[in-house]
């Protein structure tokens, strides 16, 4: 028998998957007619993705942290409650950058202030690991008690820090208002959160794809161990993983905070349900899954919180339910070992 | 008379509350193919896992290249110059050929002349380079598993059941594999049920029952020897045949 049968036998290679990438289009079209105006219908569509970006970024970083290391982070609100609210201290240095008639320096105040979110929520997240996740490792009942306990922790924290109030974040006067494009009118900051998220992905795509960190990240979702056997040190990746996961919170965190124009302790705690349905339904460790799950939420809550105000919420419950019946493992289920 | 590659003394390691290793003495000489046989459940699996560090030993000692490696870390044991090949392959399925192999050279892109003579020995891999590997075949991805060892040079390589549930045409490109590979003085400590496949290559073997090392010594004397095979394996050669 030849030694060379197996060489030659042609592995039978999957087409790439682009069936849920459909699903948003196909959700938004499906809509149109039951917004009934186009022009409505590309508010609400706009407003969806903006939504979705925002979401996609916070989730993001869960999923890596979920799908890597196998944590339940629940306090990764936290993070996101943090981002947004370290945010303020700048208000004061930089209120004149905020109001100024000039795009660069309202430009330059929202970086400043994005980039300071997710210094401060990336540090929280370091300490986090190092002192409340590294000691439960494996032990999902564990990390559920000590990552709930942090998350109230931390909420109250907030609240001793900031009050328990509203806190204001006003846009930088540049990014306020609306374009009008016909008869569709544009948030100016929708836009702005649209090409944040979409440059979030694309660098996110970047390192996990053409980096060997990526190829770490994506080979330890699957089998941790075997990369440790290859001479790696996966609780390095770990914490970088989960210092990025948390960064990444903080920027969805100060993103959804601009957007709202307000800040409340509880406002992470509020996003978490929509974050997690959106990991669940992108499959766990999945960054493109949760791209697409991110945009599906998105844009389910904004049609059904016009249609059916009342349903908002449920509808998405409805939205994860389908899709797991469609796909247990998610959009996009990462292999595990 | 020189000191072993490896060398195992009264090491036992417990999983949770199965105590599998019961003082496992084992010597691996540099240079050759050490095969470990034994029944299923014998703890052979157990005890690369163990030299892996990916159990713990809770007694006895650990000895590589004259260094006491009982207490190290998985990633040290690899940067040591151990590698490992699972009973389950466990290639990254997600990763392509190429990206799997990439990522096992640590040093940096693999050496070309390296990367060559490995896609010599498994053809198959150069076919399907760009191919996500959980697509692969078993024999495949059981080359690309091997592949994945040998990328850079290995002291020592731990092959758990490489023909495990492989079709006889790709045992035989196996064979040959490890055969070239044993002429570059890798030392290999070998997994194996096909009695065969581990006669054909291993210079010692050592064979264990319960947790334990029950009988040590030359692979030719115990291929020879159809009573000692019956008593330590259950079966002779010629049964297996």
């Amino acid at each position: 028998m030849s030694a060379s049968l197996d060489t030659t036998l042609k592995p039978v290679v999957p087409p790439p998957d682009w069936l849920p990438l459909a699903l948003a289009p196909v959700l938004a079209l499906a809509a149109l007619p039951l917004v009934g105006s186009p022009a409505t219908w590309a508010t609400l569509t706009l407003a969806g993705l903006a939504m979705g970006m925002m979401i996609f970024i916070m989730a993001s970083g869960l999923t890596l942290i979920f799908g890597l290391m196998d944590v339940l982070n629940f306090a990764h609100a936290a993070f996101i409650t943090l981002g947004a609210y370290s945010a303020t201290l700048l208000l004061g240095p930089r209120s004149d950058w905020l109001g100024a008639d000039s795009l660069v320096l309202n430009a330059g105040a929202l970086l400043v202030m994005v980039a300071l979110a997710s210094a401060v929520a990336a540090a929280a997240g370091f300490a986090f690991e190092r002192v409340i996740v590294r000691p439960v490792y494996g032990r999902h009942l564990h990390q559920i008690l000590v990552t709930v306990g942090g998350l109230i922790v931390a909420q109250q924290l907030i609240t001793a820090a900031w009050g328990p109030v509203q806190v204001a974040l006003p846009l930088p006067a540049s990014f306020r208002g609306i374009v009008l494009v016909g008869e569709v009118a544009v948030e100016r900051y929708r836009l702005v959160a649209v090409a944040i998220g979409l440059v979030v992905f694309a660098a996110m795509l970047l390192v996990l794809n053409r980096t060997r960190i990526g190829l770490l990240i994506r080979a330890g979702v699957e089998n941790p161990e075997m990369v440790e056997a290859l001479g790696y040190r996966i609780r390095r990746l770990f914490v970088g993983v989960f210092v990025a996961g948390s960064a990444l919170a903080g920027l969805g965190g100060v993103m959804w905070g601009f957007y709202r124009e307000a800040l409340t302790p509880g406002m992470g705690l509020e996003l978490t349900v929509l974050v997690f349905i959106v990991v669940i339904i992108g499959g766990l460790g999945s960054v493109g899954g949760c791209f697409v799950g991110a945009l599906l939420v998105a844009l389910t809550a904004n049609y059904a919180g016009f249609l059916a105000p009342k349903l908002a919420l449920g509808s998405n419950i409805v939205l994860m339910v389908a899709i797991l019946l469609w796909r247990s493992r998610g959009l996009y289920p990462v292999a595990k070992r | 008379m020189p000191e072993p590659l490896l060398s195992l003394s009264g090491v036992h390691t417990h999983v949770g509350p199965y105590h599998i290793l019961q003082g496992v003495d084992l010597a691996v000489p540099g240079g050759g193919v050490t095969a470990l046989l034994g029944r299923n459940g014998a703890g052979k699996t157990s005890t690369l896992r163990t030299v892996m560090g990916l159990w713990r030993a809770s007694a006895g000692a650990i000895r590589f290249a004259g260094l006491e490696i009982t207490k190290a870390a998985t990633p040290d044991l690899a940067r040591g110059g151990i590698a490992y090949v699972p009973e389950t392959m466990s290639v990254f399925s997600d990763l392509t050929v190429r990206e799997n192999l990439v990522l096992a050279a640590r040093a940096g892109p693999p050496d070309a002349a390296r990367l060559d003579w490995i896609l010599t020995l498994f053809p198959a891999l150069r076919t399907f380079w760009s191919v996500a590997a959980g697509v692969l075949s078993g024999g495949q991805k059981q080359m690309l598993s091997v592949a994945r060892a040998i990328v850079e040079p290995r002291q020592l390589i731990l092959v758990d059941e490489p023909t495990k549930g492989l079709a006889p045409a790709v045992v035989a490109n196996m064979l040959a594999a490890f055969a070239e590979l044993k002429r570059t003085e890798t030392t290999i400590l070998l997994v194996e049920q096909n009695f065969h496949f581990a006669r054909s290559l291993a210079d010692t073997v050592a064979v264990m029952d319960n947790g334990r090392v029950v009988h040590a010594g030359r692979m030719a004397a115990l291929a020879a020897d159809d009573g000692l095979q019956r008593r330590l394996l259950g079966l002779s050669l010629d049964s297996h045949q």
